[in-house]
Parts: structure tokens; C-alpha cells; sequence
């Protein structure tokens, strides 16, 4: 049988930061993760949880100043219902919906995602390439993360051990161009083998590439931003001596390991591969 | 120990379980719900699929403490119980139409995870299909002949009453 560890469930978030603040309590928010622990057959159970799922300061999905703001609590299957998201940034409900399944998009969290820091997170090269800012918070305050500074080892956030994810903000950029690819075993239920997301503005579609961000899942230790790709894509046109070199850039850059869902070099090719084409297609050729 | 009180097939329950009880031991070992399967009990089968407030979820990844003052529906709420006695519903008539139960074992969530999909106005396309139960594992059907179900259950559902 699993461990059912002692649960407390707070009413609003007051009441969560004293808890969180009283002794360390393990948060559970749609449990795709957490739930997985208590069977004890990967990784611990917890000692003590904290039940999220009340939080209604946690959920909801606006725009404010410019920025699309994201509850922790939040979805893929909202994010994907969204008409504020299908309007304003269309690639994060693209991204949703490569997460697992219904049964796990219905329950799976934005904030959960981001906690769990996996390396094959979905979301995480995402909100890296888009420069999302992490919102936390505990009984000493709030504070805001940018996400190049979120995931600083492997499996090891910026939070400290008192503290919630409590929301996410992307800023909306007008001439932005976004693209999400993931690779995986099957269509669904899938742990990635690459994740990449890159942004780039450009005002016409002839136009030189400026603030070049291109982010990556499964192909380190954590999810990461490829900085000298995208040096070397920053005032690039899309033509195929940019996907050439940037392709090759970026298999130079990373260092992928071997693990029982795939090797370091299919994963260098793929993410070269993958890159090249998204270059080819928005270059139009 | 927490009290939990929520709806099962329309009957009010109420009991004392640890808050991080895995809905799907509450379903099966406190209310002796046993139409609920377990496969992996890691989110990956389906097998342990409910309808929580109307959306499709895996009751192994569930813990007591968040369905309280919840709706759910087990594949035991399914047949409609009349004084005839019980009535199958659309898709379970199809399930057994078009052989799409063989070990049986998936089948509950199949149904459960089809049921959502039929709800929601899905139809009989069969990508459509496919993609709302991805995250139900069948071992013995080769999956066509569950989709062929679910689909002879869509145009079944389309027809007006009494055809
Ligand atoms: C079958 C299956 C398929 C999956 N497929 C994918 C996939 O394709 N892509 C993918 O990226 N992931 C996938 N996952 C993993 C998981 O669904 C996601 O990481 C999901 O976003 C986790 O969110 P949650 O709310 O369920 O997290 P939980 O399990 O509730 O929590 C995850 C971790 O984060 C912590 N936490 C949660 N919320 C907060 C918060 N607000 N503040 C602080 N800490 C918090 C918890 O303590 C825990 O350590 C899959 C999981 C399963 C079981
Ligand atoms: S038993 Fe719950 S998904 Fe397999
Ligand atoms: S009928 Fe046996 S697993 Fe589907």
C-alpha cells in the first residue's frame, strides 16, 4: 500500500505561508507528480503535505500591463480552453497539449511543472525562451524570479524551502515569433527525449533576427538556455547559411547525456535538426 | 484521520480516511467500488479513470483530502437503473456490439474517458478519438476495435430519440 502521509489543506494563502513557515511541508498541487512519490517506488514519499488545491488566490489565467499572468494552480486543460491564451501567446497552449494525456492535462499544474524541475519539463524551455518571471512567495514576502535564474541544479530550484510558486508572468511582445517543439516516444504520455522553444523578434518576415532565445529540455542537467546559439543567431537572417551554422552551433553546445530513453547523440542531431527546420521554415524556403 | 464527503454515482458519501488516501483505495477498499481498476498506479494506464466535476482523471493520482465536496462518477454510475432493472448505456451497448472488451481490465476507464469525450460533443472521427483516450492502455484489443465502439456509440448518441 501507498504511504499516506498527514495532509493539511489551508483555506487561503495566509494560512499557507504559516504552515509552510511553522515546519518544511511538501506542497501538492495536481499530484501528476507527487502522487507518483507515495507508492515509494520512485523516489521518497513525504513526510508532510500540503494540499494546494484551495488556493483560489493560485488560479486564474489574466492580462495585466502587458504581461500574460498564469495562477500556479493553473492547468493545461485550462491553459488550453484559454481564449485569452489561444488570443495572446497560442504557443503555450500548443505546449499543453503535448503534456501527457487528458487525465493529466486535467489535473498537471503550470506551477507543479515548474517546482518539479525536471529536466524534461515541458513548459520550463518555454517560459525560458519567452523570459517568464516566477512569482513566490512565504511568510517573509514575495519576491519575482526571472526563469534563467529558477533552475539552478538538478531537480534544485531558487525556492526556498518555505516558499510557493505563486504565479508566472510572460511578457507579450509584439513582434515576437515563438515556436515549441517536442520529440518523445509516442504522441502522448511521453517523457520528452528534446524539448526546444525558441523567440525571436522580427517586425517582417525579411527582417534581420533580434533578441534570439532559444531554450532547451532533456539535454542537460536541467532545462537550459543555448547562449552561443543564440549569439550566433542574434542579427541573422533565415537563410540556410543561418540554419547551417546554428544547427551545428548548437550540437557544439550541448552535452546530452545517454539515459534509458535515449542517447546524448540522437539527442545532439535531433536539436540540431529540429533547430534547422524551424530556420527553413521561417525563413520560407 | 479527515472527514471527506462527496458524490458517488448521485449517492452522498461520507467518511474518515487519511487526507492522502489515494482516491482510487477510497473508491475500492472504502466503498467497495471495485469496477474502478488499478494497472500501474503512476498516472501512465488509465485503468484507475474516473469523472471528477466532468473531467476525465486518473484516481491513483488523486488524494482524499481533494475531492471533498466533489462530483464523481465510477463506471458503476454508467447503466442507467430503472425499475426494469439496468439499462446500458450508449457506449457500454457498443463496447459489447463491437467486441471492444476482451480481458476487460481497461475497460472501465475506456468507457469513463470515451463518456467525457461523447459529452463533450466528440464525434465519431476517429483521430479525435484516439487522442481522448491516449491515456488508456489496452493490453489485449489492439485499440480498433475499442474505437470502433466509441464511434458506433457517437452515431448512436446523434440518432434523435426513438430512432
Ligand atoms: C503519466 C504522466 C505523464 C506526464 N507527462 C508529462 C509531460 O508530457 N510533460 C511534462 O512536463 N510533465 C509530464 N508529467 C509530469 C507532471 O504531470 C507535470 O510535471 C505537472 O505539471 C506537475 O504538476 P502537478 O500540479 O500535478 O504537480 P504536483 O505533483 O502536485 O507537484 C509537483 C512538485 O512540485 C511541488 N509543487 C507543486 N505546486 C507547487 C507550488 N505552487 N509551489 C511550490 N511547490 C509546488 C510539489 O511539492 C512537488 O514536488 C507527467 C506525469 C505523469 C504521471
Ligand atoms: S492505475 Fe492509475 S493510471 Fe494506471
Ligand atoms: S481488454 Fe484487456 S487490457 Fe483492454
Amino acid at each position: 500500500m501507498p504511504v499516506e502521509p498527514p495532509v493539511e489543506t489551508p483555506r487561503d494563502l495566509a494560512e499557507a505561508f504559516r504552515l509552510m513557515a511553522l515546519s518544511p511541508r511538501t506542497p501538492i498541487a495536481g499530484g501528476t507528480d507527487l502522487m507518483v512519490r507515495i507508492t515509494g517506488e520512485i523516489g521518497s514519499p513525504p513526510d508532510q503535505v500540503l494540499d494546494l488545491s484551495r488556493l483560489e488566490e493560485l488560479r486564474g489565467i489574466a492580462l495585466e500591463d502587458g504581461r500574460l499572468t498564469l495562477g500556479a494552480l493553473t492547468t493545461y486543460a485550462e491553459i488550453r480552453r484559454s481564449g485569452l491564451v489561444a488570443r495572446s501567446l497560442p504557443v503555450l497552449a500548443e505546449a499543453a497539449a503535448t503534456v501527457g494525456a487528458v487525465q493529466i492535462q486535467n489535473r498537471g499544474t503550470l506551477g507543479g511543472n515548474i517546482a518539479n524541475a525536471s529536466p524534461a519539463g515541458d513548459t520550463l524551455p518555454l517560459l525560458l525562451a519567452l523570459e517568464a518571471v516566477i512569482e513566490v512567495g512565504g511568510a517573509r514576502g514575495e519576491r519575482s524570479i526571472p526563469a534563467d535564474q529558477f533552475w539552478i541544479a538538478y531537480r534544485t530550484t531558487a525556492l526556498a524551502p518555505d516558499e510557493l510558486v505563486l504565479r508566472v508572468r510572460i511578457p507579450l511582445v509584439e513582434a515576437r515569433q515563438v515556436r515549441f517543439r517536442k520529440v518523445g516516444t509516442r504522441r502522448a504520455q511521453a517523457i520528452s527525449k528534446v524539448v526546444l522553444a525558441l523567440a525571436w523578434e522580427q517586425a517582417d518576415r525579411k527582417d534581420r533576427w533580434s533578441h534570439v532565445r532559444l531554450a532547451l529540455g532533456s539535454v542537460a542537467d536541467r532545462p537550459i538556455r543555448a547562449r552561443s546559439t543564440e549569439l550566433y543567431l542574434e542579427g541573422s537572417r533565415a537563410t540556410l547559411e543561418t540554419a547551417d551554422g546554428a544547427a551545428e552551433t548548437v550540437a557544439a553546445e550541448i552535452r546530452p547525456i545517454d539515459d534509458v530513453r535515449s542517447t546524448a547523440d540522437y539527442r545532439r542531431q535531433v536539436t540540431a535538426r529540429i533547430l534547422h527546420r524551424i530556420i527553413r521554415d521561417a525563413g520560407g524556403w | 484521520m479527515t472527514a471527506i464527503r462527496f458524490l458517488v454515482n448521485g449517492a452522498p458519501v461520507e467518511l474518515e480516511a487519511p487526507g492522502m488516501r489515494r482516491l482510487l483505495d477510497v473508491l475500492r477498499e472504502d466503498l467497495g467500488l471495485t469496477g474502478t481498476k488499478e494497472g500501474c498506479g503512476e498516472g501512465e494506464c488509465g485503468a484507475c479513470s474516473v469523472i471528477l466535476d466532468g473531467d476525465v482523471v486518473d484516481s491513483c493520482l488523486i488524494p482524499a483530502c481533494q475531492v471533498d465536496g466533489r462530483i464523481i462518477r465510477t463506471v458503476e454510475g454508467l447503466a442507467a437503473l430503472t425499475p426494469d432493472g439496468r439499462i446500458l448505456d450508449d457506449l457500454q451497448a457498443a463496447f459489447l456490439a463491437t467486441g471492444g472488451a476482451q480481458c476487460g481490465i481497461c475497460t472501465p476507464g475506456m468507457l469513463l474517458a470515451a463518456r467525457v469525450y461523447l459529452d463533450a460533443g466528440g464525434g465519431p472521427d476517429e483521430d479525435a478519438i484516439r487522442e481522448a483516450i491516449a491515456g488508456n492502455l489496452c493490453r489485449c484489443t489492439g485499440y480498433t476495435k475499442i474505437v470502433e465502439a466509441i464511434a458506433l456509440a457517437a452515431e448512436t448518441g446523434r440518432r434523435p430519440a426513438g430512432a
